[in-house]
């Protein structure tokens, strides 16, 4: 059998494969650390229960969907509290309500969504909670 | 709070294996949880402001009402007026009422300074206008800017016969200063629109705008639909003006003009 | 049939990269604006849309023109369009496209383009003209594309293609009516509240279109064994004409309703474009060359020697196309924003890399004009062996 153009095809196919596999051959053997987000703050220490608006599994799965209802519940319905599962109220407020506990957003935020490589811009208007810089 | 704990555990974890991410726990957890207004908000059905320019005598009364509405928003000082990010501000009587100036009048109005800010307009066209309904009318009346949604095409600034939306050419973090950062509110991105909210995060206090506060009772601010109010009251018995009511806007803002016991 | 366009001469080639240097050049500009936001532009807070939505504004009329060679040709069966309804047709997609790019070039937050899919506005004349726009886009491409096809293969074609051609004669003053509401629906802004804005438009674009499609014509005539036809130019050469004419009037209408009404608000911004306020005078050279060009290019129109000898023609269709560019494009827009709503004077003016992105989006425009005029003439000068 006779390809025509046989080599430039090759050549392209070469090419075309090399760049799209660049990703995974520039990161190969490096192993990024684990993620190991730190619930460590003043305020949650002092939590006699230490949990947060939904259990644990939930907000680690939903966060993000929890987080687009808060705000256009706050923004656009003007809906401000949130009644949680077990009935606990809390003011629907990323950087008040979140950060008040979460004051450790490098640790607690950055540590997944960087090895997860999401960058969501939250922050680019809501001012994260002031930290040492470490 | 239909489900106990135990399933909405479950519930969420089978929809995140199910990988049908988002939607689906966003849904349970509406089923599972509810939102309520908080319950001291003040409530109308459409807010609107009476300023009684005479009351405001000096710079430092204007300057008040200002710096409380800019500090507390985190409103960035750019600096570059062609660049200004400004949700209240003042302007001369022909700069605020064209077409209403006069070749002779009265200098005492003529030489004043008029407070401007967004006038919330009862048919606004910002919100007509907008593409993505980023701005839009609330229930009170309160014309609203959702900031995470606008995509900064920048019709509504088009739109606008008052000159009362900024936009952020840039990011306006830099501009802002550090020590008078209000760290309870969030700042604005480069590329969307914003403009005075009617201080809607304070209404769901039950607080009144901010200008209102600092304006020591030259500002009143009530519902407009409530013959009761104080502005209600301000309106019945003082001589007013709107800006460029002729439009058919239906703007919110009244201005105190002269007569009464302030003339 | 794309094959066609990546084959050529080694002018096809040069021009083909020129077009592509000018687009990396803008794109790097671009990237900037991205980045820094769109401070690095000559806008302000009292103008708000300047170059790109003026391009925009203005390119809606040049696609929404080729309706003026789609109505004769298929509604009154005049054959000597034959030859020209494809160039007229692959003009509108590259138009629509180079409209859609300026609009997007031209967001603060580029990345949020579609909640305009996902928070539907219907009351916003802005999400009309994006469904409108695209609309257009895909008529035509599919249109052009399928009639071009069976040019080749030498069939006739098929019905399913004829409702299609129907829609779209609508469909284009659709276009370019919508994208006149978004200005002429604003109020406060008293040079575009104008009953007859949409009129304007579309008397401007049906003598910009074609006016830019009569150079196209004889450019292809240059550089090609295919030849548009002298008649088929000649048609357009009048339709020009009668349009020009038509857009000089509408706008004396405008001035004589400013003027005789008296009425301040409705004179400002026509006399500032023309004469300046308080020694503001950035767009008064513009507007001057602009009135120029037009009475110029009516002149050499109206005249039948000058219309029918094709040097003299293609002079008048150029400035014919740079007076609608100003008048449309900067007067129209940028005007619009003079004074402003406090009654007070803000000028515009570009800056260079504001310059480069618009240079950019017209050069990848031309880049698919290019191709797909390429694809065409080839098919055409097959078909004509």
């Amino acid at each position: 059998m006779k390809i025509y153009d046989g080599g430039k095809i090759l050549l392209g196919l070469i090419v075309f494969v090399g760049l799209a596999a660049f990703p995974f051959l520039y990161n190969a053997g490096k192993a990024a650390a684990k993620p190991d987000p730190k619930t460590d703050t003043p305020v949650i220490q002092e939590m006699a229960e230490k949990k947060c608006v939904e259990p644990k599994e939930f907000m680690r799965a939903g966060h993000m969907q929890m987080l687009n209802n808060w705000r256009d519940s706050v923004v656009r319905d003007g809906m401000r509290v949130y009644v949680s599962n077990t009935g606990s109220r809390h003011d629907m407020s990323l950087q008040n309500t979140c950060m008040n506990c979460h004051s450790n957003k490098k640790k607690f935020c950055d540590e997944c969504h960087n090895y997860m490589a999401v960058k969501p811009y939250c922050w680019d208007c809501h001012i994260a909670p002031k930290e040492k810089e470490s | 709070m239909s489900i106990n704990r135990r399933e909405f555990i479950r519930i969420a974890g089978i929809s995140t294996i199910l990988g049908l991410g988002g939607s689906v726990i966003a849904d349970k957890l509406g089923a599972a949880s509810e939102v309520l207004p908080n319950e001291k908000a003040l409530k109308g059905k459409h807010w609107g402001m009476a300023i009684d320019v005479g009351k405001l005598k000096t710079d430092a009364d204007y300057r008040k009402c200002i710096d409380a509405c800019h500090d507390i928003h985190n409103v960035p000082d750019i600096g570059n007026p062609k660049e200004e990010v400004k949700w209240i501000w003042t302007e001369s009587y022909e700069h605020t009422f064209p077409g209403l100036e006069s070749k002779f009048m009265s200098e005492s109005v003529e030489h004043k300074p008029f407070m401007v800010l967004c006038n919330h307009c009862e048919n606004p066209a910002c919100a007509r206008v907008c593409p993505t309904k980023a701005t839009y009318k609330r229930n009170d009346g309160l014309v609203m800017q959702d900031m995470h949604r606008c995509i900064g095409c920048r019709f509504c600034m088009a739109a606008c016969p008052f000159g009362a939306r900024s936009f952020n050419w840039r990011d306006p973090r830099p501009f802002i200063k550090k020590e008078k950062e209000n760290k309870e509110y969030p700042t604005r991105m480069k590329g969307v629109v914003e403009k005075c909210t009617f201080c809607f995060e304070r209404l769901a206090k039950g607080l009144k705008p901010a200008c209102v506060e600092a304006s020591g009772g030259a500002i009143v601010f009530g519902d407009l639909e409530d013959p009761d109010s104080e502005i209600r009251e301000v309106l019945r018995t003082r001589y007013t003006l709107r800006r460029k009511a002729e439009l058919g806007t239906g703007p919110s803002i009244y201005y105190v003009i002269g007569g009464g016991e302030h003339a | 049939m794309l094959e066609k366009a990546l084959v050529g001469s080694r002018k096809y080639w040069t021009w083909v990269f020129f077009l592509l240097a000018v687009v990396g050049v803008g794109f790097l500009a671009y990237l900037n604006q991205f980045t820094t936001g769109l401070g690095i532009t000559g806008l302000s807070r009292d103008v708000t849309w300047g170059l790109y939505i003026a391009q925009f504004t203005f390119l809606v009329g040049v696609a929404a023109s080729a309706v003026m060679v789609v109505i004769p040709y298929y509604l009154h069966d005049y054959k000597k369009f034959g030859k020209v309804v494809i160039l007229g047709e692959f003009l509108a997609v590259s138009a629509v496209i180079m409209c859609l790019l300026f609009i997007f070039v031209d967001l603060g937050q580029p990345m949020r383009i579609m909640n305009v899919v996902l928070h539907p506005a219907p009351g916003s004349v802005m999400f009309w003209d994006a469904v409108v726009l695209n609309g257009y886009l895909f008529l035509n491409l599919i249109i052009g594309w399928y009639t071009l096809g069976a040019e080749k293969k030498g069939v006739k074609p098929e019905g399913w293609v004829k409702p299609l051609i129907y829609l779209s004669i609508p469909w284009a003053v659709s276009i370019h009516t919508v994208t006149a509401f978004l200005y002429a629906g604003l109020p406060g802004r008293h040079l575009w509240l104008t009953a007859i804005m949409a009129a304007r438009f579309l008397a401007s674009a049906f003598a910009s279109g074609p006016a830019l499609l009569i150079l196209l014509c004889l450019i292809v005539r240059k550089v090609s064994k295919f030849d548009p036809g002298k008649e088929a130019i000649q048609s357009l050469a009048k339709i020009v004409t009668y349009a020009m004419c038509a857009n000089v009037f509408f706008f004396l209408l405008e001035v004589f309703t400013a003027f005789y009404s008296g009425i301040p608000s409705h004179q400002h911004p026509i006399t500032y474009l023309f004469f300046g306020i308080e020694g503001h005078t950035n767009l008064v050279p513009w507007m001057w060359t602009a009135t120029v060009l037009a009475i110029l290019s009516i002149i050499l129109l109206v005249n039948p020697r000058t219309r029918k000898n094709e040097t003299t023609l293609a002079f008048a269709a150029a400035i014919l196309f740079i007076a609608a560019w100003i008048d449309k494009g900067m007067g129209l827009v940028v005007g619009g924003f003079i004074p402003n709503p406090f009654e007070k004077v803000v000028e515009y003016s570009p800056t260079a890399p504001e310059v480069a992105i618009t240079l950019g989006v017209w050069a990848l425009g031309f880049l698919i004009l290019t191709g797909l005029y390429k694809i065409a003439i080839s098919i055409k000068e097959e078909t004509a062996t």
